[in-house]
């Protein structure tokens, strides 16, 4: 048997960060337990954008913190996460998302954040390559960006371990039981036995919490992804239409990187590529950048969103159930909300410290019906 | 604009990187083919590591003395060569299946 202060469980990008965090405020003996290897689960699959342009308060003044987060990490971790401060670039298609555009953009620019609305003939100042054609108008963030899944995972990972944490990977959590103050948590490995358990788990949230008995309003779906073969550098900004449904971006090396939602898409774990995807896809990545089209598709997979009913994720505790903490249901945005969040749930981890922050993403909000969904979400 | 040894072996050709690299992600703790893939890019290339992901599980083998048929591949992913999006945009959007 093994005793640790706190056990995360999951080890994506809100597991490794939140150990770091944890560490960082003095909380040292602490396990980290990932079933496969760090980054294996929506994180290494995922999209890599980090953006503010949100149509909530609490997302923008959560998101803009975040990006603060990712844009000074390199240094702070010691190791290069690849952070691109390319701006976001948001092309709107239909009258319903441009009134919801220029709402958002009232409430962006009074929370601090600089954006601008653009005409459809102004988006070739910043992409003279995108086609403009069925645009109403579009919204550019020059502060947003993106950086690299899988090295940020690895970053945190490393620095976490530094600081006296532990990390055990290729370790499936099987069962969870409750022992007076304690749960042991049983792995291949060893027994667990901690006062302290966060569920990080991402896609497989539902199962961890299922077996400490609580059944999360969280459902996750397949997301579907594809990468070109690398391009030299020509385009800066993370594109992304909601009602457009795709986003693309270049990657480091030259690739472009890029996907879409389907709104048919059954609920579930699955991993599967599928040729629909491929062919969907295509379509809109030639319409929205035709110099694209002699470009080659290299690779696609999946990943798996975990949505919440209002599309925000969920995180601190639960009344009545001892220390059991959860930060899940990221829906499709956990990769740049997922550092500053945990960094906020180790300081109530640790601290007791409760900001705005805490209570707007409580469990709470589903048992008291004061929930505001957020739209901006592809 | 190359910046490696003019002797150094190069091990993945489509990302360019050499045998003292890999080696370099190993001892930095990335252990299996699929986390040297995903932290290098050995293997994400044009060919998709046709030509050397096998070179990179020799490698592992050796440097942490894994027997070489321990050494899982990475998980295959379509397409398997290179499409133009211009090709499949002539392919039939309707009958696909949603697996
Ligand atoms: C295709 C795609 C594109 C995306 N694009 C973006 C984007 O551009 N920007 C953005 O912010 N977000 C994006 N997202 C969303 C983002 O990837 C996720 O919200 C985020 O990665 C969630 O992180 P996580 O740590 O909660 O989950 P994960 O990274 O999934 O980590 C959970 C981990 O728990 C482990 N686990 C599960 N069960 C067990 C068990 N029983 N025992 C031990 N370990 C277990 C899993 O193996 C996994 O590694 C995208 C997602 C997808 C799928
Ligand atoms: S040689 Fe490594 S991907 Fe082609």
């Amino acid at each position: 048997m093994t005793t640790k202060d706190a056990v995360i469980i999951g080890g994506g990008i809100v597991g490794v960060s939140l150990l770091y965090y944890l560490a960082r405020n003095g909380m040292r003996n602490v396990l980290l337990i990932e079933r496969n290897y760090l980054g294996s689960g929506a994180t290494g699959r995922c999209g890599g954008g980090i953006r503010q342009q949100w149509s909530t308060e609490i997302n923008i003044k959560l998101a803009m913190l975040g990006r603060e987060i990712f844009a000074n990490l390199s240094d702070e971790l010691g190791h290069d996460i690849e952070w691109h401060s390319g701006g976001y670039l948001i092309p709107v298609y239909t009258e319903e998302f441009a009134q919801q555009a220029r709402k958002n953009i009232e409430l962006q620019r009074k929370l601090g954040l600089e954006v601008e609305l653009l005409k459809p003939e102004e988006i070739k100042s910043i992409v003279p390559q995108f086609n403009p054609a069925d645009v109403i108008l579009a919204t550019y963030c020059p502060t947003d960006g993106h950086a690299n899944p899988f090295k940020t995972v690895f970053a945190y990972a490393k620095a976490a371990q530094a600081l006296g944490t532990e990390i055990w990977e290729y370790c499936e959590v099987q069962s969870i039981n409750r022992k007076g103050t304690c749960y042991e948590i049983l792995t291949p490995h060893d027994t667990v036995a901690t006062p302290i358990l966060v569920n990080a788990a991402g896609g497989w949230a539902n199962i961890i919490a299922k077996m400490i008995g609580i059944e999360l309003p969280t459902t996750p779906y397949r997301h579907e992804i594809l990468v070109t073969e690398p391009v030299e550098h020509f385009l800066d900004p993370l594109i992304i239409s909601f009602d457009g449904d795709y986003y693309f971006r270049q990657e480091h090396n030259g690739g472009i990187v890029g996907g879409m939602g389907n709104p048919d898409e059954p609920p579930g774990i699955n991993h599967r590529s599928s040729l629909h995807f491929l062919i969907e896809f295509s379509h809109k990545l030639a319409k929205a950048m035709p110099i694209l089209r002699d470009v080659r598709i290299i690779r696609q997979w999946a990943g798996l969103y975990l949505m919440s009913p209002d599309s925000q994720h969920i995180m601190g505790d639960i009344n009545g159930i001892d220390g059991y903490y959860q930060i899940v249901g990221f829906s499709g945005h956990g990769f740049m909300l997922g550092p500053i969040s945990s960094k906020l749930l180790a300081d109530y981890i640790t601290d007791g410290k409760r900001s705005e922050f805490i209570d707007a993403f409580s469990y709470r909000r589903f048992e008291e019906g004061t929930i505001q969904k957020e739209v901006s979400v592809v | 604009m190359n910046d490696k040894p003019k002797d150094a072996k190069i091990i993945c050709r489509c990302e360019d990187l050499t045998e003292d690299e890999i080696i370099k992600y190993i001892e930095q703790g990335y252990h299996t083919l699929e986390e040297i893939k995903r932290a290098s890019r050995a293997g994400m290339g044009h060919c998709q590591g046709r030509t050397c992901q096998r070179l990179i599980a020799q490698i592992i083998s050796k440097k942490l003395g894994i027997p070489l048929e321990n050494i899982k591949p990475p998980t295959a992913r379509p397409p398997v060569k290179p499409i133009p999006i211009k090709a499949i945009l002539n392919l039939k959007r309707k009958d696909t299946t949603q697996d």
